[in-house]
């Protein structure tokens, strides 16, 4: 489909651009995954917004990963998470064995340094989904072999 | 149809309130914010209920001698509260859903406007149309 590859240029050239304008003296270089997943956020918040409409009402933070992991991950990445873990003391892992903004990079070693700006974007998303759904929590991404990544997510409790 | 129709953040603050200006601006606040209340214990009893009862329409929180209120929380969990005159006997309830299904609609399109910081006070022209479509139809 269309909006597959228009969604991956788009988000390439986000990237570039972020990078970009760091290496002109725009904007400091350690901001760059930090402005990414700022970014993230916002759409996050939007979509989910639009997302869950017409869901009913969740019953508990479980019912609320769920969504993120099933219809959430297809509308974005059009595939389902394979795998869900989780502690049952907030802490959740999310698995994705071929992750789309990871798809187009070799499957070596050669550019595994650079995953963590291809990464930031998609836990922004995350984690402003949570945020508007009420749940607070901190995304970290970790890649291991190239296409499959590892999203966890951290629940902060509200005291 | 409504009289007063008001959208109420997370951390229970109003992010739109508009009334009939004809009448008593600020006993519609009280109305309202005295609703907060019934759709907090509306919610958190949810959670026993049955599965099929999760629904985002909240109906009838309460009634008073003049005005019924109805309430409506998305999955966000901001609040949507409808005022409308309890002389108005020939509202029915799918008509009240629709109300709120398009304010929701609505609010949606204020959430994913780009200008829009998530949290402000809501200023948007194309809702606040939406809303008056509501008010309109009671003259």
């Amino acid at each position: 489909m269309a909006d597959e590859a228009l969604f991956q240029f788009l988000h390439n050239e986000v990237i570039q651009y972020v990078y970009k304008s760091a290496e002109n003296g725009e904007m400091e270089n350690g901001r760059c995954v930090s402005k990414l997943e700022h970014l993230g956020f916002r759409v996050g918040q939007g979509l989910i917004e639009r997302f869950t409409k017409d869901t009913s009402r969740f019953k508990d933070e479980l019912d609320v990963m769920k969504f993120i992991c099933k219809d959430y991950w297809t509308s974005v990445f059009k595939k389902q998470i394979d795998n869900l873990r989780t502690n049952h003391q907030g802490i959740y892992v999310l698995q994705d064995n071929k992750f789309r903004l990871l798809t187009q990079l070799s499957s070596g070693k050669q550019y595994l340094e650079h995953a963590p700006k291809y990464l930031a974007f998609a836990c922004g998303l995350v984690r402003g989904g949570l945020s508007n759904l009420g749940v607070r929590s901190i995304v970290t991404a970790e890649v291991s072999v190239m296409p499959a990544c590892d999203i966890r997510i951290m629940i902060k409790q509200v005291n | 149809m409504a009289v007063c129709v008001a959208v109420i953040a997370k951390e229970n603050y109003p992010l739109y309130i508009r009334s009939v200006p004809t009448q008593n601006e600020l006993k519609f606040h009280y109305t309202v914010h005295t609703s907060l209340d019934v759709v907090e214990e509306k919610v958190s009893a949810v959670g026993k209920a049955l599965a099929d009862q999760r629904e985002l329409y909240l109906g009838l929180l309460y009634p008073t001698e003049d005005y019924k209120v109805y309430g409506y929380v998305t999955n966000s969990k901001v609040k949507f509260v409808i005022v409308v005159d309890s002389s108005n006997t020939s509202l029915r309830d799918n008509e009240i859903r629709s109300m709120f299904r398009k304010l929701h609609n609505s609010f949606t399109d204020v959430m994913c406007n780009p200008f829009y910081n998530p949290g402000d006070a809501i200023q948007s022209r194309a809702f606040d149309s939406v809303v008056s479509g509501m008010m309109v139809q009671a003259c």
